[in-house]
């Protein structure tokens, strides 16, 4: 047991509570849950947006640099379920809110899923191998995603607005302030892991995925159809895109066509700092750059817009395969 | 004799094909006479344009199409070199001291990040390294919206430009077969005679040892490095000598406009621009994104303007006026761009040199067959 935890690179565990540490000893306590809850929330978002870009480069070795098409996706069809149902709905009820949510949800899910599917089949499946192709085509993705979200949508900004009843923060004891709606994040993002971990470890198919990250061929050998499931794979992965994307897109409030893209950079940092291993691993480097560039905008806000390229080139120069890599890869 | 010394200056690495060839010979002849021909200025400025992009192409071709690596911090350093060289006219001095001092501080920060990056990312998977550009990119496109005292943020920086490359420089009062001899004049054929230059010193450094190595790398690595050749090293050096090049893209840039801004020279636009030359002109070539260069800014230039004149003349019938929409530029680009890396992956070079290789060994086959022998008893076997 010793052994095998000296043998195993157990630092990087240790580089998020040092942070969190870090920051209680350089703020105040007040400031200092309401940034970490903050900071959570955030990185549960990303968690949500990469965990399906993750589990794609895992099992197929495909960059999909088209997933910002896909998160902006998610963001409009919030949009346009939410302001056709909103009227219905009493807003101001628990049982409302919650039905929209659910609603939008589904729909979100549904769309993304379905384009998903689309994709993989016309400009994913003849790329496979091949890196440099993989990532022209998946780059000319994003530029048509994204002009086909114009055509829908129009190039104006739009604005989501949040359910009046997520509107708003919780206070504890006078001067801590938790927003509502990054609580709903939170149990959103936890609950999609917990989700996520069981398929994979307790189930068959999450059994045959596992076991196609650490060695396609020999699950092809095995008699299973791999692409079956990668496609698989890729659905889900778009659909959590979306349903991120969605949940990103109420949070800031203000649409546009590029949305995705902005914040597909973060999702990408979240994957090179995690080192595209495990979910587990995905899931720290995305909650890790969420409360460093909470911390970071707060104690010095003049490098806070730079803080997660400074953050990513730190982790490289310090790990340079990311935290949590794959032994195998 | 002479067709040795065209040889020697396109370092043996010729179009090998008459249709390319052709379009090459077109292109350089119509951008050496544009000011006597089209001597109004908004062609002038599109030929400065090309220039300017066909060195900005090529440089990426080192990377994309000889190394294989897919950088999105290309246009990252095509604005350095731009500003640097308008930080230093607009805030120091006007003239070509000011020039030289912030173009090679351009041209050196410019190679010191490249190799930081590839030290920082090449280690790793290769695909690492797109990411990683992509990131290291958008930080300075934010540093340059955000150090306002600086750059100008937003608005971009406006500066003079030397004495001598100015309106007011006269060479001669009177015109020269239609061309008017002021600092445009100058202007036009210093980007024209730079862009031949690094033209031909890339044709070079590809055919070079160096540059057979990079395309060993991209052929395959794993082989590559078994052979004893540190890859990592190699394409390190090899997008340095990319990001120098483009910074020096950027110079010419910031002496063209005498203005600089992040959606001149900086955005992911203009990255996208180049992807598209490279790709549609033919990845590792040279000739083909010098092509590219040349259609994807006539294009811009051109045919934007004229769907929107289609766009207003359709007006009232279905769905046509859509299509020709000048917003949905982009998109048919995209589209085409996919259209292109799926069925023609080596673009209008590459295609024409297949094309060309095909008839000649089909004809040497032929001759072969008519001359020789079928089986002669005292061949070696």
């Amino acid at each position: 047991m010793l052994a095998k935890l000296r043998q195993a690179d157990w630092q990087p565990h240790l580089l998020l509570p040092v942070v969190i540490v870090l920051g209680l000893l350089s703020m105040q306590t007040a400031t200092w849950v309401t940034l970490t809850a903050a900071g959570l929330a955030m990185g549960m978002m990303l968690f949500l947006m990469a965990s399906g870009l993750s589990l794609i480069f895992g099992l197929m070795d495909v960059l999909n640099f088209a997933h910002g098409a896909f998160i902006t996706l998610g963001a409009y069809v919030a949009f346009s379920v939410a302001s056709r149902l909103a009227p219905w709905l009493g807003m101001d009820t628990v049982g409302g809110t919650a039905a929209l949510l659910l609603l939008v949800a589904i729909g979100v899910a549904i769309v993304g899923g379905l384009v998903g599917l689309g994709f993989e089949r016309v400009f994913i499946r003849r790329t496979y191998g091949s890196h440099l192709r993989q990532v022209l085509i998946t780059m000319g993705g994003l530029i048509i995603g994204e002009q086909l979200v114009v055509v829908l949508w129009g190039s104006q900004p739009t604005t989501l607005r949040k359910p009046s009843l997520l509107q708003g923060s919780f206070t504890f004891g006078g001067d801590i302030a938790i927003e509502k709606y990054r609580v709903l994040a939170i149990v959103v993002g936890l609950a999609v892991f917990v989700a996520l971990q069981l398929v994979l470890t307790r189930t068959r198919l999450g059994l045959v995925i596992r076991a196609g990250v650490e060695d396609p061929e020999m699950i092809e050998s095995l008699g299973y159809r791999i692409r079956r499931l990668f496609v698989l794979v890729f659905a889900v992965g778009s659909m959590l895109a979306a349903i991120g994307g969605a949940m990103w897109g109420m949070y800031v409030e203000l649409l546009n066509f590029h949305v995705g893209s902005d914040i597909g950079l973060l999702v990408f940092i979240t994957l090179i700092i995690s080192g595209l291993g495990s979910m587990g691993g995905c899931l720290i480097g995305a909650v890790l750059l969420g409360i460093v560039a909470n911390y970071v905008g707060f104690l010095a806000p003049r490098i806070g817009v730079a803080s997660d390229v400074l953050l990513m080139i730190a982790v490289l120069l310090w790990r340079p395969r990311g935290l949590f890599p794959l032994e195998a890869k | 004799m002479r067709a040795g010394a065209l040889d020697w200056l396109l370092s043996g690495d010729t179009p090998r094909s008459r249709p390319l060839s052709a379009l090459c010979f077109a292109t350089l002849v119509i951008l050496a006479v544009v000011p006597f021909v089209f001597p109004q200025t908004r062609s002038i400025a599109v030929g400065a344009r090309i220039c300017v992009f066909i060195v900005l192409a090529c440089s990426y071709d080192i990377l994309i199409g000889y190394t294989g690596i897919a950088s999105f911090a290309h246009a990252m350093f095509f604005g350095i070199g731009a500003y640097g060289t308008g930080i230093m006219l607009a805030k120091a001095w006007v003239g070509w001291g000011a020039v030289l001092i912030g173009g090679s501080a351009a041209v050196v920060l410019s190679v010191v990040l490249a190799i930081f990056i590839g030290l920082l990312s090449l280690r790793m998977r290769a695909i690492f390294f797109s990411m990683v550009t992509l990131a290291i990119a958008s930080l300075f496109l934010i540093m340059t919206t955000q150090l306002r005292n600086i750059t100008g943020g937003e608005d971009g920086l406006d500066f003079s430009l030397p004495f001598q490359l100015t309106r007011e420089f006269v060479l001669s009062e009177d015109r020269f077969l239609g061309a008017r001899l002021d600092g445009r004049f100058v202007s036009y054929y210093l980007t024209f005679a730079v862009a031949v230059g690094l033209f031909l010193l890339m044709l070079r450094i590809v055919n070079s040892p160096f540059g057979r190595v990079l395309q060993a790398i991209r052929e395959n690595e794993f082989r590559a490095e078994a052979l004893g050749f540190r890859t990592v090293l190699y394409r390190s050096v090899g997008s340095a000598v990319a990001a120098g090049i483009a910074a020096i893209a950027g110079v010419m840039m910031a002496l063209l406009l005498g203005y600089n801004g992040a959606d001149a020279t900086f955005s992911f636009d203009i990255m996208v621009d180049v992807l598209l030359m490279v790709v549609i002109g033919g990845m590792g070539t040279l000739y083909g994104p010098a092509l590219g260069a040349v259609i994807i800014v006539m294009a811009q230039y051109y045919l934007q303007p004229l769907m929107g004149a289609l766009h207003d003349a359709l007006e009232g019938w279905p769905l046509l006026p859509h299509i020709v929409d000048p917003d949905r530029w982009i998109l048919w680009l995209g589209v085409m761009f996919v259209l292109i890396v799926y069925f023609f992956p080596s673009g209008i070079a590459g295609r024409l040199r297949e094309a060309a290789s095909t008839a000649r060994r089909a004809k040497v086959t032929a001759t072969d067959l008519a001359t020789r022998p079928a089986v002669s008893p005292d061949s070696p076997v």
